[in-house]
């Protein structure tokens, strides 16, 4: 097979396929572009995770899967989950519940050299304000509603600085209006940052307010 | 995950851990077979003959030894599952239920040798009980002239048995529970008109059974082979057979000695025979219950049934709440005459005298039981981080069997060999041969009260700290320890009070030089002061319980402001 070479930018899908015991659960090759969204729909149990679990490098054992992924002209395929900067979002915010919503901000802010506390902390209180929650830096994350802690979430992940969103669900935990105020603040985030987006859900709502391709599985 | 660690890497921990436990067991058990066989060079037995068996079988009144041995071991072994399972199967669910559960367990953490001296002040001749009914019901001025600690038939031994295997079955079905479909199956059987009995019987004990088989074993292995209860509660004239393989042990004739290990190997095959008996029944059981799976009886009128299996559990709780709290009464009495019901006058110098007479003995018991608790977690922390990382592994089932092997063989039978190796090797009668026989164990505990709580953790959360460029060693130390923190302190504390209660090891490894408040409190126990008998049962309750509070006080501290750590358990 003769590859045309992978795109160098984007989230690059290249021939990927996975499968369970005889069962083909995925087939997908695409490229995402920076700043795109590529829905990925189907029903529970049609391997939507388990493509996630596969890019993030998570997938269990028991699976088999071929196909590489590619990250702006990097192979991650073959790369330990840390070092792949894809950054993942799950149905439920999954705030660290033994952190202040700062320490979990701090957390995911990535150490660079001659930054000190004080400067870590500025970038973190930023971060809160640009989602609204200024002043929540020392909120127990417990105390803060289930739309606030998806902003966090979503906070903490910007920070680290990943090359590509894959979003697990994360609205689906949400009421209506919530929904809709989430959606536009990550899309529109992962614009701003030029961030290719994979997005699994089974909400068609989701899938037309991102805009983008949709693949069913 | 995608970078698997080295075969060595992935091995080591378990390697570790089970030269740890299964090194000591079995060349403990080689070198109590070779003396057996009259094989013995440093005592000058080098004829092989089985003269030591022919030795011990003659000893006056052996077969009644070994009948006690198997009849009080498979008594309280039957009774005490049969009162797990009606119980669970009378009020999983209800508020008694959790009420009872609050109850039994941290009667889980008290030593045997605490609880059957506490049950000891409270049943016997001279004890609460008859004190408390003395004289105006009795009519007695003076303790009865009864045989009932003591008493030949180990009618007492068994009971005290029970009141402690109870919480630790019970504990062990709490937890098989999850794993299980049952919880929905005994609704399902409800809804077809199933009795709470007959549904749990007929549904959910044939899913519960295998998962609570081996520490059933385990305790019918330590009632065919216990030596502190039967010490301090059992029949004397004769003895059941591990006390007196220990007396034999103990004698100055080097022949003893032999004899002792014949004694030592006889007590394996009787407790293994008490596992064949135990199995012959679980056959003849499910054969019974089988037929009645489809005889479509409902069992509704059980509320007789119901309403013993509460009663049973009430006196058992009752009658250790009573030992306690007559153990603390006597640790504290100046002078208490029969038949009064309290002491006349009440002193503080029993724990004060602790200070002169007892600092050694709680010196020695600390630094042999805090190396072992925390080597046991460092250890268990390992193995399960590693586990954690490579993702579910196969060999995990093999693994938690064997962590039984120590818990299924009994002690005295490879105790003993254990004993001669150390000796060989010149560590007898040290600290680090005590602690290293003590962590044979604490590890098992420890990994039964780790790795429930370390595999509930919710997998996503390591996800999400790896995507943001976490190392492992990062999740480990800033997201899964923290975390776990209240079920790691409690794991330590657990590991910790099961190396204060251990008794046998003490003794044997200690080899006479290095005791323990615990093999102190059975010597006093049998003719000593009752008070100060009463101190060293209630420092082997407190130690422990400093332990718990620390489990319960420093996470509240350290999380006070996070809430969502409060509301998971």
């Amino acid at each position: 097979m003769a590859d045309p070479p992978p795109s160098p930018s984007g989230l690059k899908l290249d021939h990927v396929e996975i499968n369970l015991e005889t069962r083909r659960l995925v087939t997908l090759d695409r490229r995402i572009a920076p700043g795109d969204v590529l829905t990925v729909m189907g029903d529970s149990g049609s391997g939507k995770s388990s493509l996630l679990d596969f890019i993030a490098g998570f997938l269990d054992p028991a699976f088999r899967a071929t196909g590489q992924v590619w990250l702006d002209g990097t192979e991650i395929t073959t790369l330990p989950p840390q070092e792949r900067k894809v950054g993942l979002m799950f149905q439920a915010p999954l705030l660290f519940p033994h952190m202040s919503v700062g320490e979990n901000l701090l957390f995911g802010l990535n150490k660079i050299k001659g930054r000190d506390n004080g400067q870590r902390r500025a970038i973190a209180e930023d971060a809160l304000r640009d989602v609204g929650l200024a002043g929540f830096f020392d909120r127990d994350p417990a105390t803060l509603s289930g739309g606030q802690q998806t902003r966090v979430a979503l906070m903490r992940l910007l920070l680290a600085e990943p090359g590509a969103l894959l979003l697990d669900e994360p609205f689906s935990s949400l009421d209506q209006t919530r929904r809709a105020d989430l959606r536009n603040l990550v899309f529109s985030k992962a614009r701003e940052q030029g961030l290719p987006v994979l997005l699994v859900t089974h909400d068609p709502d989701d899938a037309e307010a991102a805009g983008g391709d949709v693949v069913r599985l | 995950m995608a970078r698997r660690p080295a075969l060595l890497q992935r091995a080591l921990p378990s390697v570790v851990i089970l030269i740890l436990i299964a090194g000591p067991v079995g060349l403990g058990l080689a070198a109590t077979l070779l003396p057996a066989f009259g094989y013995l060079p440093a005592l000058g037995g080098s004829a092989v003959s089985l003269d030591p068996f022919r030795a011990a079988l003659s000893e006056p009144g052996i077969a009644r030894s070994l009948a006690l041995s198997l009849g009080t071991g498979l008594a309280a072994t039957a009774v005490s599952l049969a009162i797990v399972a009606l119980f669970t199967a009378a009020w999983f669910e209800t508020r008694v239920f959790r009420a009872m559960t609050r109850f039994l367990s941290p009667l889980l953490s008290v030593p045997h040798a605490a609880a059957a001296i506490g049950l000891a002040f409270v049943i016997a001749p001279s004890g609460l009980i008859v004190r408390l009914l003395s004289p105006w019901a009795t009519g007695l001025d003076r303790p009865p002239d009864l045989l009932i600690i003591h008493d030949p038939l180990g009618l007492t031994m068994t009971a005290g048995l029970i009141a402690k295997e109870v919480p630790f079955l019970f504990l062990m079905t709490l937890a098989a529970l999850p794993q299980t479909e049952a919880r929905r199956h005994m609704r399902i059987a409800s809804n077809l008109g199933y009795g709470r009995i007959a549904g749990f019987f007929k549904v959910a004990l044939p899913q519960i059974y295998p998962q609570i088989r081996l520490p059933i074993l385990a305790v019918l292995a330590y009632g065919t082979s216990v030596v502190d209860v039967a010490r301090i509660l059992g029949p004397t004239i004769p003895a059941p057979l591990a006390p007196r393989i220990i007396d034999w042990m103990a004698d100055a004739d080097p022949a003893l000695r032999l004899q002792a290990s014949a004694g030592a190997v006889v007590q394996l095959l009787l407790s293994i025979g008490a596992i064949l008996i135990w199995r012959f029944g679980e056959i003849l059981f499910s054969r019974i219950a089988r037929s009645g799976w489809s005889s479509g009886r409902r069992h509704l009128r059980d509320r007789l049934m119901r309403h013993s299996a509460a009663a049973f559990v009430g006196v058992l709780i009752a009658a250790m709440v009573a030992a306690l709290a007559t153990l603390v009464l006597w640790s504290l009495t100046a002078g208490w005459w029969f038949p009064q019901a309290f002491p006349s006058a009440l002193t503080l110098r029993h724990w004060t005298g602790l200070y002169s007479s007892g600092s050694q003995l709680i010196a020695d018991t600390l630094l042999i039981a805090l190396p072992a608790a925390l080597v046991a977690i460092a250890l268990i922390v390992w193995q399960l981080e590693l586990w954690s990382r490579t993702g579910p592994r196969r060999s995990r089932t093999a693994f938690r069997r064997l962590m039984f092997l120590p818990l299924l063989v009994p002690q005295i039978s490879f105790l003993f060999g254990l004993q001669v190796l150390f000796l060989v090797a010149g560590w007898d009668g040290t600290l680090v041969a005590v602690a290293l026989t003590h962590l044979v164990f604490v590890l098992p505990y420890v990994f039964l009260a780790l790795s429930d709580p370390w595999d509930h953790l919710d997998p996503r959360l390591a996800k999400v700290a790896a995507s943001l460029g976490a190392s492992q060693n990062r999740i480990l130390w800033s997201i899964r320890l923290p975390m776990l923190l209240r079920p790691l302190i409690v794991a330590a504390a657990i590991g910790f009070a099961v190396s204060i209660g251990q008794y046998l090891p003490t003794l044997m490894i200690g080899a006479g030089r290095i005791a323990t408040i615990t093999t102190e409190s059975v010597v006093l126990a049998s003719g000593g002061s009752r008070s100060v008998a009463a101190v060293y049962a209630l420092l082997q309750l407190l130690l422990p319980l400093l332990g718990f509070l620390l489990a319960s006080v420093v996470p509240a501290i350290a999380f006070r402001h996070r809430l969502g750590l409060r509301l998971q358990r």
